[in-house]
């Protein structure tokens, strides 16, 4: 099982004939996922990698059945495919697009209230449930079909803990990027409420980083609802304040969101806090013992 | 990205905000003209990138043109300590002259977004002149608060209801609306990050004026507000930053003494921390991309290799879509180009890792080969330490 993505999602690429959006849809389509529609306004009626290519996301909905897509739009203009994505009913919004302003961001959120969707990211590798579908930019090849579901801010601390477990033989059901900014569509809380009712879900693993109460919120969620096991690292313990560590979000502001509010707020709630990124893998092993 | 008080009050000022008058000096000379003009009694303020500067030294009430001259040539010039320098200090390269004011009430209003509500927040706080981050762990009823809606904006009602709470009336009250939805403007109109005036003053005569001004701006935005971009001051920046930046990487000067190159932010921040774990600190947060570029490899190891405080370095590279092969052959150019100046360990993995591995043994070159971050980390500390003591 997995959440939000399976063998079944179909999915178009906003920005398929771009430089970006052309190697990674190669990449997803090597991987088995369903790309069955890319979106470039102005090159409707093209086929590119096979697959058709239209003007708006809407007609890609209404002609190929889209329910999902991958957005690889330049920085101004991410925003605008989020919102248009959502208007032409996709459920699964994957926007990779890092750069993107605070304030479209927010106006973006504020256009999503109400709308079934879902968003994942920006400036994230993406969604994967692996065997069955990626939709992103992580590799692959590294992930393998299993039960610990994996949630993080970041990307290549995520294949890390992916590798970490892969080689002790645990498999992922579904691993998601929430993103690096500030400002992103699913959180740590409504993902882990999505892994709650996923029974091929038996444990989940939590990537965290300096910068905002996302985590602190999961605490409290996990505290009072999520029985599963939870793994957790924080990265950015030795991190300055008021400093951005790379990702937009990464920042310590006013002496808030440092990793030890974090990882105290995590351990009162009962999840297993890794204090060095190399003891997620050996920590998710004890706890499916 | 932050720039000085002078240049956030010129921004304010286009879009209502009331500010004191004054003007720039890089001279004394030009100091003295100012003051002539507006003086006689006027305020010099160091333009620096730090608060707390009236404490150290950098803001002084003088009475007449000639005082101005004079007090303006021992600020111009030196070097200002704050709690917000650093050990270093800052050098002062200007001063804001202003007209000095009479002052009756100090308040506080500031802008940020808030990223749990995603929205901006506009704060205001009878507690005007201190920190406003003290205010809020020690009299949190003190501040009071209206969120923004994104679709709506920030709206006349939310103004009015922060002045009346500051306890404003009359004359007063009206200028203080209209100076809140003003510094909302100036806000979203530049993508601000920040938008903070501690104090707010009110004058005897009840006028409403910035005596101080804070903006940051969000660095993702800046290319549509070339005229903002521009105010960046690189002087006020660590010169390796500098450097970095020229060439996109994301490097952050540290105060420890392993080097660390890693691609990715989170990975970078994560093996910060396992060098904090196995005894030693970093010397910088260095993030050559997710996607790591040959030419990025170069460019960081140059930064890396020039700083004098990194006595032993960790490159700790996951290749997922980028081939471990291709990182080793640029590590490998980079090294024999600029050659290896301090001990190095090297942990890659993902795609392609046997030949990546194989290419630096290859390479003939003194790296540290480590199988994953643990060793690597065990490795380079006592590397580091050895350094230090040779």
């Amino acid at each position: 099982m997995s959440i939000l993505i399976d063998e079944k999602t179909r999915v178009v690429v906003q920005g398929i004939t771009g430089g970006e959006g052309t190697f990674h849809t190669q990449r997803m389509q090597e991987y088995g996922t369903k790309v069955i529609a890319g979106v470039t306004p102005g090159k409707g009626g093209q086929t590119h990698l096979g697959v058709p290519v239209f003007n708006s996301v809407a007609e890609a909905v209404e002609k190929e059945g889209a329910n999902a897509s991958a957005i690889f739009v330049p920085a101004f203009f991410a925003a605008d495919a989020i919102m248009e994505a959502a208007d032409a009913g996709i459920q699964v919004i994957v926007c990779i697009t890092e750069g993107i302003p605070t304030f479209d961001m927010i106006k973006a959120k504020q256009f999503l209230k109400g709308k079934r969707c879902s968003l994942i990211g920006p400036n994230t590798p993406g969604i994967i449930s692996p065997g069955k579908c990626k939709i992103g930019i992580m590799p692959g090849h590294i992930h393998t079909p299993g039960t610990v579901g994996i949630i993080s801010r970041s990307g290549t601390l995520t294949y890390e803990a992916v590798d970490q477990v892969t080689s002790l033989g645990i498999g992922q059901s579904t691993a998601v990027g929430i993103g690096g900014d500030p400002i992103v569509g699913l959180s740590f809380t409504e993902l882990l409420k999505l892994f709650k009712e996923d029974d091929g879900t038996e444990a989940v693993i939590l990537i965290g980083e300096i910068g905002g109460t996302a985590e602190e919120e999961a605490a409290e969620y996990i505290n009072k609802e999520f029985q599963k096991p939870v793994v957790s690292f924080i990265a950015g313990q030795t991190a300055p304040p008021g400093r951005r560590m790379g990702h937009a979000g990464a920042i310590i502001a006013g002496g808030k969101g440092t990793a030890k509010e974090k990882m105290e707020a995590l351990d009162k709630a009962g999840v297993h806090v890794a204090k060095s990124p190399a003891e997620i893998g050996q920590k998710v092993k004890d706890v499916l013992r | 990205m932050k720039i000085h008080e002078y240049q956030a009050k010129q921004i304010l000022y286009k879009y209502g905000v009331r500010i004191p008058k004054g003007e720039v000096a890089e001279t004394p000379s030009k100091a003295r003209e100012i003051a002539e003009r507006i003086g006689p009694n006027v305020v010099l303020k160091a333009q620096v990138h730090a608060g707390g500067r009236g404490k150290g030294g950098g803001i002084k009430l003088v009475s007449s043109a000639q005082e101005a001259e004079k007090i303006a040539q021992e600020m111009i010039g030196m070097t200002l300590f704050t709690h917000q320098t650093g050990p270093e200090g800052k050098l002062v390269k200007r001063i804001l002259v202003e007209e000095a004011l009479d002052i009756t009430r100090e308040l506080y209003v500031g802008i940020v977004v808030d990223r749990a509500k995603e929205a901006p927040v506009v704060m205001a706080s009878s507690e005007g002149g201190v920190e406003i981050e003290k205010v809020a762990a020690e009299t949190p009823e003190l501040i009071f608060k209206e969120y923004v809606n994104p679709a709506a904006g920030f709206l006349g009602f939310q103004a009015r209801n922060l002045a009346f709470k500051l306890g404003l009336g009359g004359e007063t009250f009206k200028q203080a609306v209209k100076f809140i939805l003003s510094l909302y403007k100036a806000f979203e109109a530049t993508d601000a990050s920040l938008a903070e005036i501690n104090p707010l003053l009110i004058t005897k005569k009840g006028n409403v004026l910035a005596l101080d001004a804070k903006m940051n701006f969000d660095d993702n935005a800046l290319p549509r507000h070339p005229e903002i971009k521009e105010m960046r001051d690189l002087d006020e920046e660590d010169p390796l930053e500098v450097e970095a930046s020229k060439y996109n990487l994301n490097y952050i000067k540290l105060d420890g003494n392993v080097g660390c190159m890693v691609n990715g932010a989170g990975l970078a921040m994560a093996t910060m921390d396992i060098i904090m774990h196995s005894g030693s600190m970093p010397a910088n947060f260095l993030d050559v991309g997710g996607g790591v570029s040959e030419e990025a490899v170069k460019n960081a190891f140059e930064i890396l290799v020039s700083d004098q405080d990194v006595k032993a370095a960790l490159i700790n590279i996951f290749g997922g879509i980028v081939r471990c092969d291709l990182v080793a052959n640029g590590i490998v150019k980079a090294a024999k180009e600029i050659g290896l100046k301090v001990p190095m360990v090297v942990r890659l993995e993902g795609t392609n890792v046997d030949l990546g591995k194989k290419i630096l043994k290859e390479s003939g070159l003194a790296f540290y080969p480590a199988a994953n971050m643990k060793e690597a980390a065990e490795k380079v500390v006592p590397l580091a330490k050895q350094q230090e003591r040779s």
